[in-house]
């Protein structure tokens, strides 16, 4: 008889093939462009900085989860992730321990304590970078290009002078490791979407919303500046972190909203935050605060926009 | 074990208001920068609570119940006023970096508290050890966290540097203070590992069969809790039934 061949399940039955592993694998391959390129561009202490930085992130998860007794999961990528995204926002010339503490910081603080991935409630990297930039500010500041200690152009461009958006676009000016060349973490988008891992409403809404408020005020807090001035714009959409934040780590999954209200509300939450501290905050960049207070609006968010299920009478 | 002995240890131990009541944040967060200036705001707050605690318990008969709140606060705003005074004459330094938050001792949670909840109903001597206990495990509760944040801060404790810091202009090597310790955020991080520590040990005396004592009347929910003093802001320790 037939019927021991029939099985009775709920749904659902078909499943995609798509895991958390090949998606933090894609990742990892999308950031390849902008590790070598950083590489190159810097040299050896860069190699070291990612390394140092991707090792500690994933042997921290590993001793974590032996002695917490919980399943091992480095073999998902998505400390490697973590650890190299980190390993991009670093200073070349900072110290490798510094790499060190900020991947243990990373993993253990922001990740596993509040229970492993999916569960953080900050994107570990960011977290860590901002750890670090407030503990070592001097030494996470200084950037040294060419053996020179320079400012970078957004600093720059930040005390009104004029800066060359050509070198920013390839990516030859000082600044951390993964964020100068715009090339390089553009390929790394562009192999993203193709692949379907991300899509354009976190990071379109984010840069727009971004152009459209350096636009306005750029006038306001540089008087030379006109409004919506196309160099003043390329310039600042080309320097600092803005690129690979925008790509690479205001779309991380378990940090951003669900709804596709909510991608839209927070990438216009993280432009507008982005420019307010790039233009009227203390220091040049801004991109990584904005990013973490975005990650703590989240949930709000999500709330907000929760879609109302068809048929159940809308609102009263 | 006697009544004030007891108080002592319910205090320092069993009841310690900055890792187990979670009592008196705001100092707790607030004035940890160095270990000298979490013993000083521990130890004001102790010579308030101690007072307070004497002379509420000696009125604790005279006071009317419907207008107690008010009469506590004079009585705390007094012995406050008097501190603060004192710490400005004698130890000028303390004062100005402790600054607001000695006039804040008046709203201190824990002072008042201890008002409600013991010294009101009980007699003198077992008030004034219940303050002394109670203001000792303040103190070290503050100490420790401002141990912990200026040797990670700063590489010194109780200001004498302990470990050599590193001169990147001479080029010689050592100790690169952790900067955020000893800023707001540092003051959460230790405050969490600290009570993550503590929760630890005691579970683990719980498991051992130890009779782990728990702050009083918290297994039963906040409804049918006499504490006062407590608040509801008690965290789950885990072991809770």
């Amino acid at each position: 008889m037939s019927e021991n061949k029939l099985k009775m399940s709920s749904s659902p039955h078909i499943r995609s093939k798509v895991t958390s592993a090949n998606i933090m694998l894609y990742v990892t391959i999308a950031l390849l462009p902008a590790s070598a390129f950083g590489v190159w561009n810097f040299g050896v202490s860069a190699l070291v900085m990612l390394i140092c930085t991707t090792a500690s992130a994933v042997l921290t998860e590993y001793i974590y989860e032996k002695l917490m007794h919980k399943k091992i999961t480095v073999n998902d990528f998505s400390a490697v992730v973590t650890g190299l995204l980190l390993g991009l926002n670093m200073p070349p010339s900072a110290p490798w321990w510094m790499g060190v503490l900020g991947g243990v910081f990373a993993i253990l603080i922001v990740k596993q304590l509040f229970g492993g991935l999916g569960q953080n409630f900050m994107n570990p990297a960011l977290g860590a970078r901002c750890f670090l930039l407030i503990s070592f500010t001097s030494q996470m500041t200084t950037f040294v290009y060419d053996g020179v200690t320079g400012p970078t152009p957004l600093a720059q461009l930040k005390s009104g002078e004029v800066v060359d958006s050509m070198s920013m676009l390839l990516g030859r000016i000082p600044g951390t490791i993964g964020e100068t060349s715009v090339i390089a973490v553009i390929i790394g988008a562009i192999f993203l979407i193709l692949m379907g891992i991300i899509d354009l409403r976190i990071p379109g809404t984010y840069i727009a919303s971004f152009v459209v408020f350096i636009g306005i005020f750029g006038h306001f807090a540089n008087p030379d500046v006109g409004f919506f001035d196309p160099q003043y714009i390329t310039a600042h959409l080309c320097g600092g972190g803005l690129m690979l934040g925008a790509w690479f780590m205001a779309t991380d999954y378990v940090t951003s909203p669900i709804t596709k209200k909510g991608q839209i509300v927070y990438g216009m939450l993280l432009g507008i935050l982005t420019g307010l501290f790039r233009l009227f905050g203390g220091s040049a960049e801004g991109v990584s605060y904005a990013i973490i207070i975005g990650n703590l609006i989240v949930p709000l968010i999500e709330r907000v926009t929760f879609p109302k299920p068809f048929g159940k009478g809308g609102e009263k | 074990m006697n009544n004030c002995t007891e108080r002592i240890y319910n205090g320092l131990v069993k009841e310690n208001p900055t890792f187990v009541l979670m009592l008196g944040m705001c100092p707790t967060l607030a004035v940890t920068t160095s270990a000298v200036n979490g013993v000083g705001m521990g130890l004001s707050t102790t010579v308030v609570l101690v007072l307070s605690n004497m002379l509420i318990s000696m009125l604790r008969k005279i006071i009317p119940d419907s207008v107690r709140m008010p009469a506590f606060i004079v009585v705390v705003a007094s012995f406050v006023t008097i501190v603060q005074f004192l710490l400005e004459g004698f130890v000028p330094s303390l004062y100005d970096s402790l600054g607001l938050y000695i006039p804040l001792i008046v709203v201190n949670c824990i002072i008042l508290g201890r008002a409600e909840s013991y010294a009101s109903k009980n007699p003198v001597l077992p008030s004034i050890f219940d303050g002394i206990g109670m203001g000792l495990g303040f103190t070290v509760g503050l100490a420790a966290i401002g141990i912990v944040r200026e040797v990670i801060g700063t590489g010194a404790i109780f200001g004498q540097q302990i470990l050599p810091l590193a001169d990147a202009a001479a080029g010689t090597g050592g100790y690169v203070p952790v900067t955020i310790f000893i800023l707001p955020p540092g003051a959460f991080l230790v405050l969490a590992f600290l009570v993550a520590l503590q929760n630890k040990v005691r579970n683990n005396a719980a498991k051992k069969g130890k009779k782990v004592t728990e702050p009083a009347g918290c297994g039963e929910g906040c409804a049918s809790c006499g504490n006062s003093a407590c608040g509801g802001n008690v965290f789950p320790t885990g072991n809770e039934k």
